[in-house]
């Protein structure tokens, strides 16, 4: 196994995302909770090029970048498998992550979070959310029967997002509107080490309340 | 059984020309089908519903979308010949991160150059300089990113050097000025027939950026 440690904060999801993968590998690993107003030095040297979190280093050797991590995590510990075996599905699992990661995070955080008044992000969100929604049909994961790459990569959709939604009464991932990406939030839920991954729901609720009211919306 | 592979394209695409070193890097033979991104065609817009964007490749039907995903989807099918990869997984977790690097900075600070001017546009010349240098450092002294041997990050960064001419013409600057030894890295890219094939003229390029700014009333 060699040594494995984790540079992150747990309240990140993007930091979430390794600890899954770790925990369905079964690999034990160190989890260093950093500061982000005061990074540590070990961060620092860790990922010059981005300076964030989360980083995985093991024995040494540092990457960077959750989606990077989570094939490194895949190509390393085998195991349950994240990714499937076969060229086109894997290609399809890289597209829905990178579809997550770079179009519904930046529409989700804006919607629930950053702009949280503004009606046009909310619904430039669901439209986004609606293609997630028609990728799930007739499926218990994205990843399909098992827990994979993308289910881990819409973390924030199946944790995070229900939560915000809780403090600021934004009513986005609804079941009447979304029921595939309802089930599939609870399904994911549902799962011991997705739970335990993931910060308690009270912690987190006190967290984003706190942020809430230091950060007001634009 | 033989295959059959169409790549939907645009000459001035960096993003299609990195699939395109691609496929002739491996030596498969496929239909290319020029698409005019002012009038796309119902097969883009069936193969690429999520996003409506070339490159896409069609392998026997079936639609890979999003550039980096389709390069690695042709390394992992045609795994016999010329791996675009390194076979460690540490090493492929470096060519996808600084692969991703080129993607998250590269295209966005290039693209200003030629939408903007005056303090906007320095602003922009300055990030782009910033980026390529941190790229020169990570080449430092090997022939190729990927060692010995062309490669992922080779591949992804490459064809934004045929829009180098279009950016230093309208930035009025020299990337060669500042980045030696990357230029030294695409002249030698370029010794290769299947980079020199695939590479789009810079000259077509910037009459292709005029256009586009014309159109765009800049």
């Amino acid at each position: 196994m060699g040594e494995v440690k984790v540079f992150g904060v747990r309240r990140s999801p993007y930091s979430c995302r390794v600890e899954i993968a770790l925990k369905l590998k079964g690999i034990k690993y160190d989890f260093i909770e950093e500061d982000l107003s005061n990074k540590s030095p070990l961060l620092l040297k860790y990922n010059p090029v981005h300076k964030k979190i989360p980083v995985l280093v093991h024995n040494e050797n540092p990457i960077a970048e959750s989606l990077v991590i989570l094939e490194y995590i895949e190509e390393t510990w085998k195991g349950t498998p994240i990714l499937p075996e076969d060229p086109y599905q894997r290609a399809m699992a890289r597209f829905w992550s990178k579809f997550i990661d770079e179009k519904c995070m930046p529409a989700l955080l804006k919607a629930a979070v950053k702009e949280r008044e503004n009606k046009k992000a909310i619904e430039e969100a669901a439209e986004l959310l609606k293609i997630l929604e028609n990728e799930l049909e007739g499926k218990k994961f994205f990843g399909g029967d098992n827990i994979g790459l993308v289910d881990i990569v819409a973390d924030f959709i199946g944790y995070w997002l229900g939560l915000i939604q809780h403090v600021t009464g934004l009513e986005l991932l609804t079941k009447e509107k979304f029921p595939n990406l309802c089930e599939w939030s609870h399904e994911f839920l549902s799962s011991s080490i997705v739970k335990e991954s993931f910060p308690p729901s009270d912690h987190l609720l006190e967290y984003i309340r706190s942020w809430l009211s230091a950060n007001p919306s634009k | 059984m033989s295959d059959h592979v169409v790549l939907l394209d645009s000459y001035p695409s960096m993003f299609g020309m990195r699939v395109r070193i691609a496929l002739a890097e491996k030596g498969i033979e496929y239909e290319y089908k020029e698409e005019d991104l002012s009038n796309k065609s119902p097969l883009l817009l069936k193969m690429n519903p999520v996003h409506k964007k070339i490159p896409v490749l069609i392998h026997n039907g079936r639609p890979v979308c999003e550039s980096l995903v389709e390069v690695q989807y042709i390394d992992e099918v045609w795994k016999d010949k010329s791996p675009l990869l390194p076979s460690h997984p540490y090493q492929r977790a470096q060519a996808r991160f600084w692969a991703d690097y080129v993607d998250k900075k590269i295209y966005d600070a290039g693209r200003k150059i030629w939408t903007t001017k005056g303090e906007e546009q320095e602003t922009a010349k300055n990030e782009l300089i910033d980026c390529l240098k941190v790229l020169e450092g990570e080449l430092g002294d090997k022939p190729y990113f990927g060692g010995e041997s062309f490669g992922f990050v080779d591949i992804a960064l490459l064809p934004f050097s045929t829009w180098f001419y279009a950016y230093e013409t309208l930035g009025n600057f020299s990337i060669e000025a500042e980045c030696p030894k990357l230029i030294a890295w695409v002249n030698r890219c370029k010794e290769k027939e299947t980079v020199s094939k695939s590479l789009s003229d810079p000259h077509k390029v910037y009459e292709f950026v005029l256009g586009l700014r014309k159109k765009l009333g800049i």
